[in-house]
């Protein structure tokens, strides 16, 4: 069977074959990459074939000179995720005929990246978010010598069973929304993986870590688009993790934040009038005192009541409220 | 055909044209609606994330009050979609949590059984009221204008929840409803992403940064305004969009339609009707191109 593959290429001499043309990645406006050129391949391979079946049937048959990073081909070493038709995807998962737009398949290195040379990103963001969460259990100073095995509940160990299923091939990080605007956010697999140790029984340092996660650039900078839970190939679902990790992190007094109190004033809102306030959900999860903060939504606020968009000044609970409150009064926990 | 209303707090709050547009297009659509006026708010994912057996009450709390009317529930926000499909897949998936829903909620009126179907208005469009219908009700053609479909990330994601892999076409009805209704769709890849709203409050720079980059490169694609079925992401994206401007250090000024305005539009009704002079971004020029004025 017949299929067309688009490829991007890239590399630093600025040597490329005639045929590649120039062009921009799949419309991407945050692109952080520099331009690459696009040529086309056509491939004869079996129905079932893959894209990575298709690149290396190119490297070996057509050019030579393409750069592919690839090693087991069954997804379980991560080396071969790339944009495949503008989405992160393994390129040894993806089955061409289901890949084919419009009678073509486009693969390249994902823009979010740096890239190396054609279909190679550099993982170094990537590795640096991974390393920043200290992936690695720590025990408590002076560790005594053990008299026995660690012992742990099957319960503790199912509930991280998803997140050790993590393959580190970054499909998560190179279509997170959050990462495409904020280089510094630690983005879905890092995050995944600090809840794997987090919440892991035998780790001492629980507390600090989710001190450390709360700050700038950690769960609370997540904008919750589920990119990441489509697009790994191992059913990671970091964002699963990171509503976790933000739970936890509440839960142990990490509550000096915009996230927090967003969902304190949220709940305060639902709880005594059964919907959203939306007058005083804004102050409050800036934080009253937040002065900068506030003055910067001062703009927007103007503008929305120009438009005659401003939420009514009394708010009013809605009819059989007694039902919600006494829902909340039955859960308890924290917005009791 | 009847169907359980649910309008979503922002349609009733800081979207106030969303409400009264919905409302507008449901008689020449036959939509009785039978809104749900104590209904609580689904919580929007915060309450999930944070109080999962509260969000569970709360919006199996809704399921009932459908269920007992009878009807399919139709929301007209992605986020309230999301959300109500999401604690509606889990409930019936784990009996479990189906029971502890139910005990919570107690005594007051309601259980919830199981049955009721959560469908976003422009699912129903395709699903239920049939493109026949559609088609008969639209008095006005939009052509000439360039239409950039925006969905919303919780009506495309996950798809288990929302039943996307059953029905993958719910992935392309806006566009196909553009063109119904005459005018071009807009493809461009901030379609299917994230508004960033819901980061807001905790990083504004960034969240507006997010929304603007989207409008953007459909600006540069020719759009002339973009659709949306989310109130939520019309706040971002509308609302926010002169401070995206600031923060992008360009001229955005691509204004924000509704889904219910638009169809109100080819069904004929009046731009003031729709409330399209309600927005942050002027929608004059937009409109001025199939010769409506607001």
């Amino acid at each position: 069977m017949q299929f067309t593959i688009e490829v991007g290429r890239f590399n630093p001499e600025g040597t490329y074959p005639e045929n590649a043309v120039p062009g921009a990645p799949f419309p991407a406006p945050w692109d952080r990459s520099p331009a690459r050129r696009y040529q086309t391949f056509m491939v004869d391979l079996p129905e079932h074939a893959v894209v990575l079946d298709a690149l290396i049937a190119i490297r070996e048959y057509q050019d030579q000179s393409l750069a592919v990073r690839c090693a087991c081909r069954s997804a379980i070493c991560g080396s071969c995720a790339m944009w495949i038709n503008g989405h992160a995807n393994l390129a040894c998962k993806s089955r061409l005929s289901a890949f084919t737009q419009d009678g073509k398949t486009r693969v390249e290195s994902p823009p979010s990246m740096p890239i190396i040379r054609d279909l190679v990103c550099d993982m170094k963001p990537f590795w640096d978010k991974h390393l920043a969460v200290k992936p690695w259990l720590q025990n408590k100073q002076p560790v005594p010598p053990p008299n026995e095995e660690y012992r742990v509940s099957n319960a503790s160990m199912e509930e991280l069973i998803q997140e050790v299923s993590c393959i580190s091939c970054s499909a998560c990080l190179m279509d997170c929304e959050s990462f495409a605007v904020n280089p510094d956010f630690l983005g879905p697999q890092a995050l995944a993986q600090a809840f794997r140790y987090a919440g892991d029984p035998r780790d001492a340092e629980t507390k600090e870590r989710l001190a450390e996660y709360s700050k700038p650039g950690g769960i609370w900078d997540c904008t919750h688009c589920y990119e990441c839970v489509t697009q790994c190939p191992k059913g990671v679902a970091p964002l699963e993790q990171i509503l976790k990790l933000r739970r936890m992190a509440v839960d142990a007094g990490f509550t000096n934040n915009a996230g927090t109190r967003h969902a304190d004033a949220f709940a305060e809102s639902v709880r005594d009038s059964g919907r959203l306030n939306e007058l005083t959900l804004m102050p409050k999860s800036v934080g009253f005192f937040n002065i900068v903060e506030q003055i910067k939504t001062l703009p927007s606020a103007f503008n929305l009541i120009r438009a005659g968009k401003l939420p009514p000044l009394i708010h009013k609970a809605i009819p059989g409220i007694n039902r919600i409150k006494t829902i909340f009064e039955r859960v308890g926990g924290r917005f009791k | 055909m009847k169907v359980a209303f649910y309008p979503g707090c922002v349609s009733k709050g800081a979207c106030p044209e969303l409400y009264v547009s919905a409302k507008a297009i449901a008689e020449p659509l036959g939509l009785e609606l039978k809104e749900l006026t104590e209904a609580p708010c689904t919580g929007a994912g915060v309450l999930s994330e944070q109080n999962p057996q509260l969000a569970d009450a709360l919006n199996g709390l809704t399921l009932a009050m459908a269920e007992s009317e009878g009807a399919d529930l139709m929301t007209i926000c992605s986020t309230c979609q999301g959300v109500l499909s999401n604690h509606n897949y889990h409930l019936k998936e784990d009996p479990e949590r189906m029971e502890r829903a139910n005990a919570t909620i107690g005594d007051q009126g309601y259980r919830y059984g199981g049955t009721t179907k959560v469908k976003h208005l422009l699912w129903m469009l395709f699903e239920d009221i049939g493109i026949d219908r559609v088609k008969a009700a639209i008095k006005r053609k939009l052509t000439g204008l360039k239409i950039a479909p925006f969905y919303g990330c919780y009506i495309l994601r996950p798809e288990e929840s929302l039943g996307l892999k059953e029905r993958p076409e719910r992935k392309t009805y806006l566009q196909q409803l553009i063109a119904l209704v005459g005018a071009e769709p807009v493809e461009y890849r901030g379609s299917t992403k994230c508004c960033g709203f819901p980061m807001l409050t905790f990083n504004r720079d960034k969240a507006l940064a997010m929304g603007g980059n989207h409008i953007m490169e459909a600006k540069d694609k020719g759009a002339d305004l973009l659709v949306t079925p989310c109130p939520l992401c019309h706040l971002n994206l509308d609302g926010q969009q002169p401070d995206a401007g600031r923060v992008l250090k360009k001229d955005i000024g691509v204004p924000i339609f509704h889904l219910p305005q638009l169809l109100g539009l080819a069904f004929g009704m009046d731009p003031s009707e729709l409330r399209l002079d309600h927005h942050v971004v002027s929608t004059k020029g937009a409109l001025e191109k199939v010769e409506l004025k607001v």
